[in-house]
Protein backbone atom coordinates (compact mmCIF):
# COMPACT_ATOMS: atom_id res chain seq x y z
CA UNK A 1 0.00 0.00 0.00
CA UNK A 2 2.74 2.43 0.92
CA UNK A 3 4.56 1.50 -2.27
CA UNK A 4 1.47 2.33 -4.33
CA UNK A 5 1.15 5.72 -2.62
CA UNK A 6 4.80 6.48 -3.23
CA UNK A 7 4.68 5.42 -6.89
CA UNK A 8 1.55 7.53 -7.48
CA UNK A 9 3.16 10.54 -5.78
CA UNK A 10 6.33 10.06 -7.84
CA UNK A 11 4.33 9.92 -11.07
CA UNK A 12 2.32 13.03 -10.15
CA UNK A 13 5.50 14.83 -9.10
CA UNK A 14 7.23 14.00 -12.37
CA UNK A 15 4.22 15.18 -14.37
CA UNK A 16 4.14 18.49 -12.48
CA UNK A 17 7.87 18.96 -13.01
CA UNK A 18 7.55 18.22 -16.72
CA UNK A 19 4.78 20.84 -16.89
CA UNK A 20 7.15 23.28 -15.16
CA UNK A 21 9.81 22.44 -17.74
CA UNK A 22 7.26 23.08 -20.51
CA UNK A 23 6.51 26.54 -19.03
CA UNK A 24 10.24 27.29 -18.89
CA UNK A 25 10.68 26.16 -22.50
CA UNK A 26 7.75 28.37 -23.52
CA UNK A 27 9.51 31.36 -21.95
CA UNK A 28 12.78 30.23 -23.56
CA UNK A 29 11.19 30.22 -27.02
CA UNK A 30 8.81 33.17 -26.69
CA UNK A 31 10.89 35.46 -24.45
CA UNK A 32 10.77 38.95 -25.90
CA UNK A 33 14.38 39.68 -25.02
CA UNK A 34 17.59 37.77 -24.39
CA UNK A 35 17.45 38.04 -20.60
CA UNK A 36 14.01 36.38 -20.59
CA UNK A 37 15.48 33.46 -22.50
CA UNK A 38 18.35 33.13 -20.04
CA UNK A 39 15.85 33.19 -17.17
CA UNK A 40 13.84 30.44 -18.87
CA UNK A 41 17.01 28.37 -19.28
CA UNK A 42 17.77 28.84 -15.57
CA UNK A 43 14.30 27.62 -14.54
CA UNK A 44 14.60 24.77 -17.06
CA UNK A 45 17.77 23.31 -15.61
CA UNK A 46 16.49 23.57 -12.04
CA UNK A 47 13.36 21.62 -13.03
CA UNK A 48 15.47 19.06 -14.90
CA UNK A 49 17.63 18.58 -11.81
CA UNK A 50 14.51 17.95 -9.71
CA UNK A 51 13.21 15.43 -12.28
CA UNK A 52 16.50 13.54 -11.99
CA UNK A 53 16.15 13.48 -8.19
CA UNK A 54 12.66 12.00 -8.46
CA UNK A 55 14.07 9.36 -10.85
CA UNK A 56 16.65 8.60 -8.17
CA UNK A 57 13.94 8.08 -5.54
CA UNK A 58 11.94 5.91 -7.95
CA UNK A 59 14.80 3.59 -8.88
CA UNK A 60 16.59 3.65 -5.52
CA UNK A 61 20.00 4.25 -7.08
CA UNK A 62 22.36 7.13 -6.25
CA UNK A 63 23.63 7.51 -9.81
CA UNK A 64 20.95 10.09 -10.57
CA UNK A 65 22.14 12.18 -7.64
CA UNK A 66 25.52 12.67 -9.29
CA UNK A 67 23.89 13.66 -12.58
CA UNK A 68 21.75 16.21 -10.68
CA UNK A 69 24.86 17.60 -8.99
CA UNK A 70 26.59 18.01 -12.37
CA UNK A 71 23.51 19.79 -13.76
CA UNK A 72 23.44 22.16 -10.77
CA UNK A 73 27.16 23.00 -11.15
CA UNK A 74 27.11 23.50 -14.92
CA UNK A 75 23.82 25.41 -14.81
CA UNK A 76 25.26 27.93 -12.37
CA UNK A 77 28.36 28.45 -14.50
CA UNK A 78 26.36 28.75 -17.73
CA UNK A 79 23.88 31.28 -16.31
CA UNK A 80 26.69 33.42 -14.90
CA UNK A 81 28.52 33.28 -18.25
CA UNK A 82 25.36 34.24 -20.15
CA UNK A 83 24.64 37.14 -17.76
CA UNK A 84 28.21 38.34 -18.20
CA UNK A 85 27.81 38.06 -21.96
CA UNK A 86 24.59 40.09 -21.90
CA UNK A 87 26.25 42.84 -19.89
CA UNK A 88 29.64 43.07 -21.58
CA UNK A 89 29.24 41.43 -24.97
CA UNK A 90 32.03 38.96 -24.19
CA UNK A 91 32.54 36.30 -21.56
CA UNK A 92 36.30 36.31 -20.91
CA UNK A 93 38.07 39.65 -21.13
CA UNK B 1 9.98 -1.13 -8.05
CA UNK B 2 10.75 -3.43 -5.13
CA UNK B 3 12.47 -0.99 -2.81
CA UNK B 4 9.44 1.29 -2.52
CA UNK B 5 7.50 -1.46 -0.75
CA UNK B 6 10.29 -1.77 1.84
CA UNK B 7 9.50 1.67 3.22
CA UNK B 8 7.22 1.93 6.27
CA UNK B 9 3.89 3.57 5.58
CA UNK B 10 4.57 6.80 7.50
CA UNK B 11 7.88 7.30 5.67
CA UNK B 12 6.17 6.73 2.32
CA UNK B 13 3.46 9.24 3.24
CA UNK B 14 6.00 11.89 4.28
CA UNK B 15 8.10 11.34 1.15
CA UNK B 16 5.01 11.45 -1.08
CA UNK B 17 3.77 14.66 0.55
CA UNK B 18 7.16 16.36 0.22
CA UNK B 19 7.49 15.28 -3.42
CA UNK B 20 4.09 16.65 -4.40
CA UNK B 21 4.69 19.86 -2.41
CA UNK B 22 8.05 20.50 -4.02
CA UNK B 23 6.99 19.78 -7.58
CA UNK B 24 3.78 21.76 -7.16
CA UNK B 25 5.68 24.81 -5.94
CA UNK B 26 8.13 24.44 -8.83
CA UNK B 27 5.20 24.38 -11.23
CA UNK B 28 3.74 27.52 -9.58
CA UNK B 29 7.06 29.29 -10.08
CA UNK B 30 7.16 28.23 -13.73
CA UNK B 31 3.57 29.45 -14.26
CA UNK B 32 4.62 32.76 -12.73
CA UNK B 33 7.52 32.82 -15.19
CA UNK B 34 5.01 32.56 -18.03
CA UNK B 35 2.30 34.89 -16.71
CA UNK B 36 4.16 37.91 -15.30
CA UNK B 37 4.37 40.91 -17.58
CA UNK B 38 7.81 42.49 -17.24
CA UNK B 39 11.24 40.94 -16.84
CA UNK B 40 11.77 42.45 -13.38
CA UNK B 41 8.63 40.67 -12.16
CA UNK B 42 9.53 37.44 -13.90
CA UNK B 43 12.96 37.25 -12.27
CA UNK B 44 11.32 36.56 -8.90
CA UNK B 45 9.17 33.62 -10.00
CA UNK B 46 11.69 30.76 -10.53
CA UNK B 47 13.14 31.24 -7.03
CA UNK B 48 10.03 29.44 -5.75
CA UNK B 49 11.37 26.34 -7.49
CA UNK B 50 14.90 26.74 -6.21
CA UNK B 51 14.01 27.31 -2.56
CA UNK B 52 11.00 25.23 -1.52
CA UNK B 53 10.80 23.14 -4.68
CA UNK B 54 14.37 21.90 -4.52
CA UNK B 55 14.29 21.91 -0.71
CA UNK B 56 11.24 19.68 -0.36
CA UNK B 57 12.35 17.18 -3.01
CA UNK B 58 15.87 17.00 -1.54
CA UNK B 59 14.43 16.46 1.98
CA UNK B 60 12.24 13.70 0.54
CA UNK B 61 15.30 12.10 -1.07
CA UNK B 62 17.28 12.32 2.19
CA UNK B 63 14.46 10.69 4.21
CA UNK B 64 13.89 7.96 1.59
CA UNK B 65 17.54 6.90 1.27
CA UNK B 66 18.21 7.24 5.01
CA UNK B 67 15.37 4.84 5.82
CA UNK B 68 16.26 2.45 2.97
CA UNK B 69 19.95 2.18 3.89
CA UNK B 70 19.41 2.43 7.71
CA UNK B 71 22.04 5.16 8.03
CA UNK B 72 22.04 8.94 7.57
CA UNK B 73 22.45 9.68 3.86
CA UNK B 74 23.29 13.34 3.69
CA UNK B 75 24.95 13.88 0.32
CA UNK B 76 21.82 15.64 -0.98
CA UNK B 77 22.68 18.46 1.42
CA UNK B 78 25.46 19.29 -1.03
CA UNK B 79 22.96 20.11 -3.79
CA UNK B 80 20.79 22.05 -1.31
CA UNK B 81 23.66 24.26 -0.16
CA UNK B 82 24.86 24.73 -3.72
CA UNK B 83 21.45 25.72 -5.12
CA UNK B 84 20.67 28.03 -2.19
CA UNK B 85 24.02 29.80 -2.49
CA UNK B 86 24.15 30.13 -6.28
CA UNK B 87 20.56 31.17 -7.11
CA UNK B 88 20.79 34.73 -5.67
CA UNK B 89 24.16 35.21 -7.34
CA UNK B 90 22.95 34.20 -10.80
CA UNK B 91 19.67 36.08 -10.62
CA UNK B 92 21.30 39.27 -9.33
CA UNK B 93 23.88 39.12 -12.13
CA UNK B 94 21.07 38.56 -14.65
CA UNK B 95 18.98 41.44 -13.26
CA UNK B 96 22.00 43.75 -13.35
CA UNK B 97 22.69 42.77 -16.95
CA UNK B 98 19.04 43.40 -17.88
CA UNK B 99 19.09 46.78 -16.09
CA UNK B 100 22.27 47.74 -17.92
CA UNK B 101 20.75 46.79 -21.27
CA UNK B 102 17.54 48.70 -20.52
CA UNK B 103 19.49 51.78 -19.44
CA UNK B 104 21.73 51.86 -22.48
CA UNK B 105 18.72 51.49 -24.78
CA UNK B 106 16.77 54.17 -22.91
CA UNK B 107 13.76 51.99 -22.15
CA UNK B 108 11.14 54.01 -20.24
CA UNK B 109 10.44 52.94 -16.68
CA UNK B 110 13.97 52.15 -15.53
CA UNK B 111 16.15 54.58 -13.52
CA UNK B 112 18.81 56.16 -15.64
CA UNK B 113 22.53 56.49 -14.93
CA UNK B 114 22.17 60.15 -13.96
CA UNK B 115 19.83 59.27 -11.09
CA UNK B 116 22.70 57.90 -9.01
CA UNK B 117 25.22 60.75 -9.11
CA UNK B 118 27.16 62.11 -12.04
CA UNK B 119 26.43 60.72 -15.51
CA UNK B 120 27.98 57.33 -16.06
CA UNK B 121 29.46 57.09 -12.59
CA UNK B 122 27.30 54.21 -11.41
CA UNK B 123 27.44 51.96 -14.41
CA UNK B 124 27.00 48.39 -13.25
CA UNK B 125 29.86 46.06 -13.88
CA UNK B 126 32.67 48.58 -13.86
CA UNK B 127 33.63 47.86 -10.27
CA UNK B 128 34.52 44.18 -10.57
Amino acid sequence: MSGVILILALTLSQMLLVAAMACAIWRLVRGPRAQDRVLGLDALYVAAMLVLLTFGIRTGSTTYFEAALVIALLGFVSTVALAKFLMRGEVIE
Amino acid sequence: MSHTTDLPAWVALIVAFLLVLGSGLTLLGAIGLVRFQSFYERVHAPTLGTTWGAGAILIASIICFSVLQSRPVLHEVLITIFVVVTTPVTLMLLARAALYRDRTEGTPGVPQFEAAGEPGAERPGTSD
